[in-house]
């Protein structure tokens, strides 16, 4: 293994950049004749617009325009995955427009957008804009929105999106029946807001020249933004529509969507022709940033007197808030049900999900959209069967693991795993937590107080989104491919033009490496070309760690192709047959021969052919290829946390947490280590301090950091990190992804550690975020409950 | 932020002089709370008056057995010095968990009791330490500064100078943070000065600090955590919110006030 390839350690080169404060964002690009743009915002979560008076704020100073929905009549904000319901029908999908003009329906709604010389100056105008608004009573708790008393729309009955069955319901129902042991489980997944560091921001701007329209925004999939917002809201096409989505600080999911003020800035430039620019601040995030999770489920596992699961079923309801985002309908079906087996054999499972229109801001995909969501109702439940049973936490796991002999695995909810070593990944958590050791611990705790608690998370994702054929099949309005381009330069060095969008990922480094290793080239001397749509071919972006398992590949792809030519030239300047070209380590030798050529030297050939046969070899080196996947990719993992509990105050301490997961082939193991700790970080945070909370009336009371808890370095351990390794099968490189496991694995081993904890105080459950106070209230409850008997 | 007249006064005169003389004037000391409130703008004063420039405001020193602080301190400067460090611990140890390091290095001892935010830490030491107040018009004892939710017994353009502090005998603080802003949830200030206790208690009262003297008295007959086991703070009249019941609250409270009878030692 090279210092530089794959495998290798290496630092990630784009952080020179951003540790020195040279990083581009959005809001640092200005351009010449700038107006800014501030959006007029509901403050109410359900109201019907009497008027809108813009007149004040259109005579304030420094005033360019104003904009109600009145103006502004475009396509609504399209939504790219449709589901069906039981009886066959298609999901309700309500108009979403970028300004309202009937009727607000979360805090946060865009009603106008003032447009101004300076942004102080929109500012200051923006709280003229005089809005009558005659309230609505507000809908926000889910069990109350699928009665139906008010509508979020008005033509949603019982403000439900879509009612989605997966699985066989008639065999779940025969395994229950035969059950030794039936464990229940209510639960709640917590809304989280995701806060990455860098707000969104967008600036528009058109050319009355060409008539060509740019868009630089904070996003993960600017070609997707372009087709989305090209096709569907402004009716601009590709060739008049740049999106340029510059270095991105952080997306957790919340910047793939289509957002309205990417319409606004950009429609608003065309009808100014001049460039509008709008970066929001914290508490905007905080409103509109579509936020993640917000399921309420029921769930059954039946067992046998083994131990064995036979079945289980599930009943959730999901949160869409106000209006579906771009692939909130995707999140609780097909990126939720499809995970409900597990790691296990679990032979029947049936999954009803209700999404659920609510007046709070809109739900969509976060860091790891829908699968957290599962392995947290599996794992709670497993280990409360396991506590009911009597069996321990480590045997009813590996009692019911699908054996590593048996991949390629069909589950009954649709997904074929192609590879995994769950046994073997719970061992190596087992050693690195020094599980044998817990007891000790435990003991040692006591003395000082605290009660020690140790818990199990034993999960599987799919991810590498997806087969364009199965998404297809599943209701999904595009592909899910991935492009790459090499274009190597006379000289021998290569600039890669991918799909993929890094906004914290290290794509520059990573995808480096691959370049370098499989061309045979010096890493320094590949550059990575990604989130400009005037350069970059095409791409479907970042997000369901996808970038390794589809844009890396399609990057070899395009390696071989460009190898394949390369070959052709060689074999023309060696005079040798192209079939007896070898390439290996940067060098093209004739087979049997010392006859060989450069990397560098076929590359210059390739741009001064003076002697091509042209006929037959054209001159140039640089190739793309598509690469769409043949099956999703399957990583998996046992996340072991051990806690302290303070018994009383409540107060949570993470002790130790060992994350061990087989994310394939592992290309940069300092960027797999990054990712995971972030991953744990987060979900942690979801564990112990993230929930997003609103009141009656639909006002956000988790609206700033002073109420939102995010984590934070001391609440975190030193966190444990290994990997296993199988490959997936299905990719040349074998690798799987790892940008979401560590949020997918590490809830439940926190709950589950916190729950062993207070067992001996009698506590069964405890919801998430599992605060001080939550804490405190389940054991009073629990010493209530226990004094009653 | 809307636009508002900045004074940079070099003297306590001139500083009383311009808030009196402004539309809406506010004093500008290290601007923890006030400046993030502008940019929301939540508020619109018509002038800011800084007293960063005011050099009498500042410092640290000890005479007889008291010790004071300068209301432009830094809660950094409180934190590290030697003099706070070995006359009251506790006081030192406090200011080291204000906030974060930047917060430390900007509010001022001053900024915050004037704001008097429920749960601002420094009107708990204040209190139990029976602290005096020094304004540029007179000494206001700690038990009449605090008179309610941000509110002071300051008269307009009255400025705080410096806070006198007695020595005690023992004294500890103990804070149970909110989780998210890490301001005190409860805070509870406990401080034996001869035969007298006192126990103040910050973050927790919907008034703002205050005594529970049940404890004290409790606390001045036997010094210990055992004493006041069994005394239950009343629930009413404590905030409640997303983080916290008053009966969570009030819970805390016991705990944190054990906890600092203990550390006191």
């Amino acid at each position: 293994m090279s210092e530089t390839g794959i495998g290798a350690a290496v630092r990630r080169k784009e952080d020179r950049r951003f540790l020195t404060g040279r990083g581009t964002y959005v809001d640092d690009i200005n351009r010449p004749n700038q107006t800014w743009a501030v959006i007029v915002r509901s403050p109410h979560a359900h109201a019907r617009i009497k008027s809108i008076d813009t007149s004040a704020a259109t005579a304030a100073p420094g005033v360019v325009a104003v904009f109600t929905g009145a103006d502004m009549q475009v396509g609504g904000l399209p939504c790219g995955w449709q589901i069906h319901n039981k009886d066959g029908s298609p999901m309700l999908e309500p108009p979403h427009p970028p300004l309202v003009s009937d009727k607000v329906r979360h805090v946060g709604d865009q009603v106008a957008v003032v447009i101004a010389e300076t942004r102080s100056q929109a500012r200051d105008a923006a709280e003229l804009v005089a809005v009558d608004y005659e309230m609505l009573p507000a809908v926000i708790d889910m069990r109350e929105a699928i009665k139906g008393g008010s509508l979020v729309h008005d033509d949603v009955p019982n403000n439900t999106c879509y009612d989605w069955e997966l699985g066989d319901k008639a065999a779940t129902d025969e395994a229950f029946a035969k059950a030794a042991h039936v464990t229940k489980i209510d639960i709640v997944n917590n809304r989280l807001i995701p806060n990455a560091m860098e707000p969104r921001a967008a600036l528009g701007e058109y050319d009355a020249a060409s008539g060509d329209y740019t868009l630089y925004t904070t996003s993960q999939n600017p070609h997707v933004i372009r087709l989305l917002m090209g096709a569907f809201v402004l009716q601009i096409p590709e060739h008049k529509l740049r999106v340029y989505a510059p270095d991105v600080g952080g997306g957790f999911g919340s910047k793939i969507f289509h957002y309205a003020e990417e319409a606004i800035v950009t429609w608003s430039a065309g009808k100014l022709a001049r460039p509008v620019k709008w970066v929001a601040d914290r508490s905007e995030s905080f409103q509109v940033d579509a936020h993640g999770r917000d399921h309420v489920t029921h769930a059954e596992l039946a067992l046998d007197k083994d131990g064995k699961f036979l079945g289980l079923k599930v009943s959730t309801l999901a949160n869409m808030g106000a209006y579906l985002s771009t692939f909130a309908s995707s999140v609780p079906t097909y990126l939720y049900a499809t995970l409900l087996a597990g790691v296990y054999t679990t032979p029947a499972v049936y999954a009803e999900v209700r999404a659920v229109f609510t007046n709070t801001g809109p739900v969509d995909a976060y860091r790891g959209a829908g699968r957290p969501e599962a392995s947290y109702l599996i794992e709670r439940l497993v280990d409360r069967a396991a506590r009911e049973t009597g069996i321990s936490q480590i045997d009813i796991r590996r009692r019911n693991f699908i054996p590593a002999e048996a991949f390629p695995y069909q589950t009954p909810v649709a997904l074929q795993y192609d590879s995994g070593d769950y046994n073997a990944t719970l061992d190596e958590a087992l050693k690195r937590a020094d599980f044998d050791g817990f007891a000790a611990r435990k003991a040692e705790a006591a003395k000082r107080g605290k009660v020690r608690g140790i818990g199990f998370s034993t999960y599987v994702e799919a991810c590498g989104i997806a087969p364009s054929a199965v998404a297809g099949a599943l209701g999904a309005r595009a592909g899910l491919y991935e492009s790459a381009e090499i274009r190597v330069h006379p000289t021998g060095s290569v600039t890669v033009f991918t799909g993929s969008h890094s906004h914290g990922q290290g794509h520059e480094t990573t995808f480096a490496q691959i370049v370098s290793e499989q061309l045979g080239i010096p890493f320094d001397n590949v550059d990575i070309s990604h989130g400009d749509t005037s350069k970059v071919q095409f791409g479907m972006g970042t997000y369901g760690s996808r970038s390794l398992a589809v844009g890396g590949e399609a990057i070899i792809r395009a390696c071989n192709k460009i190898i394949d030519k390369a070959k052709k030239i060689a074999a023309h300047v060696l005079e040798a047959s192209e079939a007896d070209i070898e390439f290996k380590d940067g060098q093209f030798t004739v087979a049997g021969t010392d006859k060989k050529m450069a990397f560098g030297d076929v590359a210059l050939t390739a741009y001064v052919p003076h002697n091509f046969p042209h006929e037959t070899l054209e001159p140039g080196l640089d190739e793309t290829a598509f690469f769409d996947p043949l099956n999703f990719t399957f990583p998996a993992g046992c996340h072991i946390c051990e806690v302290e509990v303070d018994p009383d105050t409540g107060v949570v301490e993470v002790a130790n947490f060992t994350a061990v997961d087989d994310v394939g082939r592992v290309i940069n193991p300092l960027i797999v280590e990054g990712q995971i700790h972030g991953g744990v970080a987060q979900g942690v945070g979801q564990a112990l301090l993230e929930g997003c909370v609103y009141d009656a009336d639909g006002q956000l009371l988790t609206g700033s950091y002073m109420d939102y808890c995010m984590p934070r370095a001391d609440d975190l351990p030193s966190i444990n990190a290994g990997t296993t390794t199988t490959l997936c099968k299905h990719n040349t490189l074998g690798v799987k992804g790892c940008g979401e496991v560590g949020a997918i694995g590490s809830p439940p081993a926190v709950i589950n550690a916190v729950v062993d904890a207070l067992s001996e105080l009698g506590v069964t459950d405890v919801p998430m975020p599992a605060t001080p106070q939550r804490v405190w209230q389940a054991i009073q409850a629990a010493k209530t409950a226990a004094a009653a008997e | 932020m809307y636009e508002f007249e900045y004074h940079r006064p070099g003297t306590v005169a001139d500083a009383s002089a311009a808030v009196k003389s402004a539309a809406d004037g506010r004093i500008l000391a290290g601007g923890m709370t006030l400046l993030p409130t502008l940019k929301q703008r939540l508020a619109s004063p018509s002038d800011l008056v800084d007293l960063a420039d005011i050099a009498e405001l500042k410092g640290i020193s000890v005479a007889g057995n008291e010790v004071v602080i300068g209301a432009m301190t830094r809660h950094a400067e409180v934190a590290a010095s030697a003099d706070v460090q070995s006359k009251i611990p506790a006081l030192a140890q406090l200011a080291s968990h204000i906030g974060d390091p930047q917060v430390r290095n900007r509010g001022t001892l001053g900024g915050s009791i004037a704001n008097n935010d429920p749960a601002a830490d420094y009107p708990a030491a204040c209190l139990a330490l029976a602290a005096t107040i020094r304004t540029n018009e007179r000494e206001i004892s700690a038990d009449d500064f605090f008179t309610g939710l941000f509110e002071t017994a300051l008269s307009d353009g009255e400025i705080v100078t410096a806070v006198s502090f007695p020595v005690p005998d023992k004294a500890a603080y103990m804070k149970f943070a909110n989780p998210a802003s890490r301001y005190a949830l409860v805070g509870v200030f406990v401080a034996k000065t001869g035969g007298d206790v006192r126990v103040a208690v910050t973050g927790a009262g919907s008034d703002g600090v205050f005594r529970v003297s049940e404890m004290e008295s409790a606390l001045a007959g036997n010094f210990s955590a055992d004493a006041i086991a069994g005394i239950a703070v009343p629930a009413d009249g404590l905030n409640a919110d997303i983080h916290a019941s008053a009966e969570y609250r009030a819970h805390l409270i016991g705990v944190m006030a054990r906890r600092a009878v203990q550390a006191a030692g």
